[in-house]
C-alpha cells in the first residue's frame, strides 16, 4: 500500500509527529460530543426531579380522627374538611370518609343539613349523604377513602387509596368501617 | 475648517465620535446608508430593510402582530413595576394586590396590567385569524406558523399563570380546574391513559404524588408552592420563552419573503 504523497511542504509520516490527523479529530470529536450530550442529559434528569421536592409542607395523607364514640349516627362530621378535604360520615351500620372533591371539576360542595346533601357552588352538583350524584353536571359519585382501626382504636383515614363507586369499589371491605 | 464652523448643533451630534460609534452608517443620506442603518442595528435588523407598499395597508394586517408585540412590551414594563410591590405568598399577596389598586401611587398600573392582558390575548387571536384568512400559513410560511401557534399557546399560558396571583376565591378555583386537565394527560398525568402502565408490579410510579400536574403546582392541590411556581413562570420562565421565539418569529417573518402579498 503506497500512501500517496503531498506535493506541498515536508509531509512526514503522521506517526512520527505528534499533530491530530483527520481519523483522530473525528474520533475525538465523537468522545467530545457523546461525553457533551450525557452531561446535558444528566443535567436535564437533573431538572426534572428539582420540581418533585422530597418534603412536602401539607397536612399527612394518612391521619388519625378519633374514636368511633366521637362521630354520632346519621350525621356528617365536616371538621376534617379544610385540613384533609374528608367528610366523615356516621351511618346506622358504620362510617365511611368521602373526598370533599367535586367529580365534575374539582370545586368543593358543602353539607347542607338541612336538605340532607352535598351541594358544589361551581355549577351547582348534589350528592346524597352516601356521596352519591343525583343533580347538576357531576357525572360520577365522589369518592371514598380506606378506613381503618388504629392499634390505640382511633380511626384512620388514608387518602392514598381510594375507592369509586362506579367501578363496583364500595364493596370493598377496606372503604367502609363496621360498627355497631 | 470653515466649514465646521458653519455646522449647526443637530449636525455636531451627529458628527461626534460618540454618536458615530453608535451609529456606524452616519445620517442615512443614500438608500445604501438607510439599509446599512437598519442592517446594522441589531433591534432594527429583526425588521425588514424594505417594505411592499400593501405590507403598510391596515386593512390588510389589522396591525394585529405589531399590536400583540405591543402589548408585550406594556405588560413587560407595567409587570415589573408591579413586582415591586406584589408578594406571591398565601400571606400577602391578595392585600398586596389590594395595596396595589388601593394605596401605591397610580394605582392604574394594575389595571393596565392586567386589561393589557386581556387585549394581547384578543389581539394574538386576531393576528391569528388574519394570518388565516389570508393564507399567509401557507409555505414559504408553514415554519413561522408553527412558531406563532406555540407564540399562542404561550400567551394563554401566561395569561393563565397571571390569573393565579391575585390569590382570591376566583383565581384558586379557575386554576383549581384548570390545572386537573393534566390529571388526564397520558402516561403523565395520575388518571390518564397508560398511567396505570408505568408500574413497578403494583406500586404505581405515576401517582398524585409524582405525575405532571404535581411538577406544576407543586403540591397535591393548589397552595403556597403553585402559588411561587406560577410567580416564577408568570414573571421569568415563559416570558424568557416567549422572547426567543417572537425573535425568530419576526426574523422569519423577513426571511420567509417578508410579509405575504394580498390575494
Amino acid at each position: 500500500m503506497a500512501k500517496p504523497t503531498a506535493s506541498i511542504g515536508k509531509n512526514e509520516n503522521s506517526t512520527t509527529d505528534n499533530s491530530v490527523d483527520r481519523k483522530g479529530f473525528i474520533s475525538w470529536m465523537t468522545v467530545g460530543w457523546v461525553a457533551f450530550s450525557a452531561a446535558t442529559g444528566g443535567f436535564f434528569t437533573m431538572m426534572i426531579r428539582f420540581l418533585f421536592p422530597n418534603v412536602l409542607f401539607e397536612p399527612p395523607q394518612s391521619f388519625k380522627i378519633g374514636y368511633p364514640d366521637d362521630f354520632t349516627k346519621g350525621m356528617v362530621d365536616i371538621r376534617f374538611k379544610k385540613k384533609y378535604a374528608v367528610w366523615i360520615v356516621r351511618d346506622q351500620s358504620g362510617l365511611y370518609a368521602l373526598s370533599t372533591v367535586c367529580t365534575h371539576l374539582g370545586c368543593t360542595p358543602n353539607w347542607l343539613n338541612t336538605e340532607q346533601k352535598f351541594k358544589c357552588p361551581c355549577h351547582g352538583s348534589g350528592f346524597r349523604k352516601t356521596g352519591v350524584n343525583f343533580e347538576g353536571p357531576a357525572p360520577r359519585p365522589l369518592e371514598r377513602f380506606k378506613v381503618y382501626r388504629a392499634e390505640d382504636g382511633q380511626i384512620v383515614v388514608d387518602k392514598t387509596k381510594k375507592f369509586q363507586q362506579e367501578k363496583g369499589e364500595w364493596e370493598n371491605p377496606e372503604s367502609f368501617l363496621e360498627l355497631a | 475648517m470653515a466649514d465646521e464652523k458653519k455646522q449647526n448643533p443637530l449636525e455636531k451630534i451627529a458628527n461626534s465620535q460618540v454618536w458615530k460609534s453608535i451609529f456606524r452608517t452616519g445620517i442615512p443620506v443614500t438608500r445604501r446608508q438607510r439599509m446599512m442603518a437598519i442592517l446594522n442595528n441589531v433591534f432594527l435588523h429583526l425588521h425588514p430593510v424594505r417594505l411592499p407598499k400593501h405590507a403598510v395597508k391596515i386593512k390588510y394586517t389589522w396591525c394585529m402582530g405589531g399590536l400583540s408585540f405591543f402589548l408585550f412590551l406594556v405588560l413587560t414594563i407595567s409587570g415589573i413595576l408591579l413586582m415591586f410591590y406584589y408578594r406571591p405568598t398565601v400571606e400577602y399577596a391578595y392585600t398586596d394586590i389590594i395595596d396595589l389598586t388601593e394605596q401605591v401611587p397610580l394605582g392604574v398600573m394594575r389595571e393596565i396590567h392586567r386589561w393589557g392582558a386581556h387585549a394581547m390575548v384578543i389581539a394574538v387571536w386576531l393576528h391569528m385569524f388574519r394570518v388565516f384568512m389570508t393564507g399567509s400559513y401557507k409555505p414559504p410560511r408553514e415554519f413561522n406558523w408553527s412558531v406563532g401557534v406555540l407564540l399562542m399557546v404561550i400567551t394563554m399560558f401566561l395569561s393563565f399563570t397571571g390569573y393565579l396571583l391575585p390569590w382570591d376565591q376566583l383565581a384558586i378555583w379557575a386554576v383549581t380546574v384548570g390545572t386537573n386537565m393534566a390529571r388526564a394527560h397520558p402516561f403523565i398525568g395520575h388518571e390518564g391513559p397508560g398511567a396505570s402502565l408505568l408500574a413497578i408490579g403494583d406500586i404505581n410510579l405515576v401517582h398524585a404524588g409524582s405525575d405532571i400536574r404535581f411538577a406544576l403546582l407543586g403540591g397535591r392541590f393548589v397552595g403556597e408552592a403553585t402559588l411561587l411556581r406560577f410567580y416564577v413562570l408568570h414573571c421569568i420562565g415563559v416570558p424568557f420563552i416567549a422572547m426567543i421565539l417572537m425573535a425568530v418569529h419576526f426574523w422569519r417573518v423577513r426571511k420567509d419573503g417578508g410579509i405575504s402579498g394580498p390575494l
